[in-house]
């Protein structure tokens, strides 16, 4: 579904992103590990088109996305839930969860409000509270209820348990996957990564700008590099 | 004297509509855009001239040009944001500055060129007509300004509130990344946003015209109290915009009454400093966070 060939990308004269080739396919959860400044977060926004690459191209459903505005990539089917959540702090949650629709689903905008209502009776019962007063847990629910508002295909989810006490990082993996089950593909970038492995069925280790482990989360779990590296067992 | 206070205070409320009605689109346009628009009593001098050229050419009565000159100030607005701020400013605040700065040089002295500075005025009676209310006596023209700029007010309010646009203007305004994450077009919004504030001028203008008069330096006269209003409000507040107006427009119909006419707009200023002391972030203004 998501193609990604050859990217090259940076800021400037720095390179961050030497060569990326990765795949996404319908209906799959992949993670995307690494640690802090490798590029996680430079890559997402080549795919939502916030950063043009150098070189290379990404592809979803075969067409091309390099080159095209973010407004277009999320009326495609892509949404991001970004770094540091960005919910509109001056608007209530409700208003905030409608704007998830405003380029893509938005004759179906009632009905997604009403299902990710279900999925989040925390964000349910604040709906006229200013986004800007609600914890960091709950921006983050509202982060991601925001991208489902779009119906996408595709859902990129950068550290979405960062800043998350222990029970709510189980509940967002949890989360992840009920989503998922919904037949929604899933970009999840992080660096909790057992965690990240429990739920994705493939995953990509990112360092220094090129992809040095990929594989099924399986053989991952059991590859003792990474054990070393990122779990220090 | 007491039964002058009544008399002053509702003619001062007719002119703080106005007033409102300016600083509605400049406090919109800063608060959005983030940006002081110093073409902004520029652009309302044009609207009083558009307002002008439509009388006395065509025939065609202020109250009734509202439904050509406030559209046309919507897409003036739109393509100045688009085609000349936007570009020009390169997307640093400061040139942005100097850039509507230039923008409101270039357009007054143009006007001046072209239409001398000479003081234009239509002849439309029936707006000195006088209506009472409350037992005081006040100019038509003003009452209908007054009562315009409140349906105005409240019209923007819904509009801001109520609809799609209006939510993804409010988003732009504090989360631009976000927004643009949600897939908004936010050059787009900009170009929106200082479409609606142009359009409120030209409302103004049209409303101001029957009783006021049009010249290239008319603009000075209601930026420098649209600025105030703006910031007495509390820089980027709609509903603050609209109570620093009336506030302003009393406030200068008492300082009038009690110092002269031509000192009225003293008491503005005092307002202005002593809001700056005691709420610096404006009535109705956020603290910075
Ligand atoms: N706007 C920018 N301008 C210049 N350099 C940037 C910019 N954004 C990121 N970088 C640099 O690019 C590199 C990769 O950043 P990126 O945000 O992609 O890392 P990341 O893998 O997401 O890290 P983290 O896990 O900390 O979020 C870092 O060295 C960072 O300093
Ligand atoms: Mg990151």
């Amino acid at each position: 579904m998501l193609e990604i060939t050859g990217i090259h990308a940076g800021y400037g004269q720095m390179a961050v992103l030497r060569g990326i080739d990765m795949r996404i396919g319908p209906g799959e959860i992949v993670a995307l590990l690494g640690s802090n400044g490798v590029g996680k977060t430079t890559l997402n926004n080549v795919i939502s088109g916030f950063i043009v690459p150098s070189a290379g191209e990404v592809r979803f459903d075969g067409e091309r996305l390099t080159g095209r505005r973010p407004r277009e990539i999320v009326a495609m089917g892509i949404a991001q839930v970004p770094e540091g959540r960005k919910v509109f702090p001056n608007l209530t949650v409700a208003e905030n969860l409608e704007l998830g629709a405003f380029r893509r689903a938005g004759a179906r905008k009632r009905q997604n409000f009403d299902r990710i209502c279900a999925i989040f009776p925390r964000l349910s019962e604040r709906l006229e509270q200013l986004a800007g007063t609600l914890s960091g847990g709950e921006q983050q629910m509202l982060a991601i209820g925001r991208g489902l508002m779009s119906e996408p295909r595709l859902l990129i989810l950068d550290e979405p348990s960062l800043g998350l006490s222990p029970l709510l990082v189980e509940e967002m993996f949890a989360l992840v996957t009920r989503i998922n089950a919904e037949g929604v593909a899933v970009l999840l970038v992080e660096q909790n990564v057992m965690q990240s492995l429990g739920v994705a069925g493939r995953a990509y280790v990112l360092e220094q700008g090129q992809l040095v482990m990929q594989g099924t989360a399986a053989e991952m779990l059991a590859d003792p590099k990474l054990r070393q590296a990122y779990l220090g067992l | 004297m007491s039964s002058l206070i009544l008399p002053a205070v509702l003619n001062g409320l007719t002119m703080g509509a106005v007033y409102a009605l300016i600083a509605l689109g400049l406090t919109l346009i800063y608060g959005v855009l983030h940006i002081i628009n110093f073409a902004h009593g520029s652009l309302l001098m044009l609207g009083l001239y558009a307002a002008y050229f439509l009388f006395s050419y065509l025939g065609i009565d202020p109250y009734l040009a509202i439904i050509f000159v406030v559209p046309a100030f919507f897409v003036l607005g739109y393509l100045l944001q688009r085609v000349v701020i936007a570009p020009m400013s390169a997307g640093s605040e400061q040139n942005v500055l100097l850039v509507t700065l230039a923008l409101s040089l270039v357009i007054d002295n143009l006007a001046l060129f072209f239409w001398t500075s000479n003081t234009r005025t239509v002849d439309i009676p029936y707006a000195w007509d006088t209506v009472e209310v409350l037992g005081a006596y006040l100019t038509k023209g003003r009452v209908i300004a007054f009562f315009a700029a409140l349906l105005v007010a409240g019209l923007m309010w819904l509009f801001m509130t109520r609809t799609r646009t209006g939510s993804a203007i409010r988003a732009v305004a504090i989360e631009k990344r976000g927004a643009e994450i949600v897939g908004i077009d936010v050059n787009h919004t900009y170009a929106l946003t200082f479409g609606i504030g142009t359009a409120c001028v030209a409302l103004a203008a049209c409303l101001l015209l029957p009783t006021f008069y049009a010249t290239p330096q008319v603009g000075y006269t209601f930026v420098l109290v649209a600025f105030t209003t703006v910031v007495m409000g509390g820089m980027g507040s709609l509903p603050g915009a609209l109570v620093a107006g009336l506030a302003l427009g009393v406030i200068e119909a008492l300082g009038g009454l009690f110092l002269g006419e031509s000192l009225g707009q003293i008491g503005i200023f005092v307002a202005f400093i002593l809001t700056l002391l005691f709420r610096p972030a404006g009535l109705l203004g956020r603290k910075p966070t």
